[in-house]
């Protein structure tokens, strides 16, 4: 059984307890054995990183120690938490002068960055340490005559040269885990263009724009849900729906899953142990069709 | 002295300025090709937002425009433009180096203030309320551990990030 230690980030924790939930238990359906590190904190995403970039990478960095210390590899739920440390990560092991700018900040908690470790993105705990064939084997109810979307958004996939899950233009890591539960995936229009999550409490109306667009587009290709990895894009899509109901005067009802969720579904839980009332926009189209 | 006037104060140009940062040092590498322009998402739907035109006004040395404009705010941070570069100029690191300068300035939007003062109260940018934590239990999740607020304070004292975050909330 490969261990991780399990990064929750902010945000999970704070706004989607059952998107941890439905991840949590299909990992440890597939073996995988999770382990919550104390004393972690915030991965120092992009609005603290526009404040003092030195600070976000030492924050990332002193979260990765922790798990160095513990001999575990970090895996994270959350694009945001996935591009930060692993961007970190990668970016200090290769760069001798910052490693030690940044350990020189440490040392002030007794912290060593040795960059020993790797951070990954639970879809390749999938890919790696599962495998996309022994993931099939375990399906035990097969989504086929689903039609799902797939939504990479953008920190998953970019800076890719310092993340290096898959090709930053042409992904096929959703896809082909959407595709080893039966369902199909289904190509749209502007597939990896940004859901503008980033921007609202700045923007809204243009966050808002972006989200719609995605929204529009997954429709207008027939699917019947978008999949998401990523909790920001997921509040960017579920929630942001009720608010374009109100701005645009149209009617949204688009259901949005986790991966997580889906593969829940695909490995035979029952649809009640995961919380899925929390989703603003209802998903019992996605249910009737599976179940 | 903070660090933006001292450069201020050393001569500086602009551009040397970004360029002597965490983040901005590529952005001299630009020849104006517009691949960025062409990839950014919010591009195409403002013309408040042109990564292009930011670059080129921050390489002309217009720093006040750069600095108090709206601009720097609207990047959605999606790394297109980066990605795309042929110039290999890393855009969205340069852009949070403008805005790191602008917060030196005590120009931020309010929305990431309230993000730091969350950080250095909990140790995340999003408070988990008592409420969401006590239900972890009912959802059969195991609970929270500590954060490591402690250590937390003690690094963002060390970058200096306390101070100037100190500085910002009195004005």
């Amino acid at each position: 059984m490969k261990r991780y230690a399990l990064f929750l980030g902010c945000t999970i924790p704070a706004r989607q307890p059952n998107y941890e939930l439905s991840a949590r238990k299909a990992l440890t359906k597939l073996g995988i054995e999770l382990v919550d590190l104390a004393e972690t904190t915030c991965c120092a995403p992009p609005p603290i990183r526009s404040i003092d970039l030195e600070t976000s990478l030492a924050v990332a960095a002193y979260n990765i120690c922790l798990a160095e210390e513990a001999g575990l590899d970090l895996v994270t739920l959350c694009s945001g938490c996935f591009e930060s440390l692993s961007a970190a990560n990668n970016m200090l092991k290769g760069n001798e002068h910052l490693k030690k700018r940044i350990n020189r900040v440490l040392s002030e908690v007794g912290k060593e960055f040795l960059g020993s470790r790797r951070v990954k993105h639970y879809l390749q705990v999938l890919v790696e340490d599962v495998g996309i064939e022994r993931l099939k084997r375990k399906v035990s109810r097969s989504l086929s005559g689903l039609r799902a979307a797939a939504f990479y958004g953008c920190h998953a996939l970019r800076p890719s040269g310092l993340l290096g899950l898959d090709d930053p233009e042409r992904p096929r890591i959703l896809d082909d885990l959407i595709e080893a539960l039966g369902a199909e995936s289904v190509e749209y229009r502007n597939k990896l263009k940004c859901c503008g999550g980033l921007l609202r409490g700045y923007s809204d109306e243009l966050a808002l724009d972006l989200a719609r667009e995605k929204i529009i587009n997954a429709s207008k290709a027939g699917a019947d849900c978008i999949v998401t990895l990523c909790p920001f894009c997921f509040v960017a899509l579920d929630m942001g729906q009720l608010q374009m109901r109100s701005r645009y005067k149209e009617a949204y009802d688009m259901p949005i899953l986790h991966y997580s969720e889906l593969l829940c579904l695909a490995l035979g839980v029952d649809p009640e142990e995961l919380a899925v009332q929390t989703h603003k926009v209802k998903i019992d189209k996605v249910l009737d069709k599976v179940l | 002295m903070e660090r933006a006037e001292r450069e201020k104060a050393a001569g500086l140009s602009f551009p040397e300025e970004v360029a002597s940062r965490l983040g901005g040092e590529t952005i001299k590498l630009c020849y104006q090709c517009g691949t960025c322009a062409s990839s950014c998402p919010v591009a195409k739907i403002t013309p408040k937002f042109n990564p292009r035109e930011l670059i080129k006004l921050s390489l002309l040395g217009e720093r006040d425009e750069v600095i108090s404009g709206d601009a720097i705010w609207l990047c959605c941070s999606c790394y297109n433009c980066q990605e795309r570069c042929p110039q290999k100029v890393e855009i969205a690191e340069v852009i949070y180096a403008l805005r790191n300068i602008a917060f030196e300035e005590g120009r931020i939007p309010q929305i990431y203030l309230e993000f730091a003062s969350a950080l250095l109260r909990d140790g995340r940018i999003i408070k988990v309320s008592k409420f969401v934590e006590k239900r972890r239990s009912t959802l059969g999740l195991p609970p929270l551990k500590p954060t490591g607020v402690e250590a937390l304070t003690r690094i963002l004292s060390a970058t200096g990030f306390n101070k100037l975050y100190e500085r910002r909330e009195q004005k």
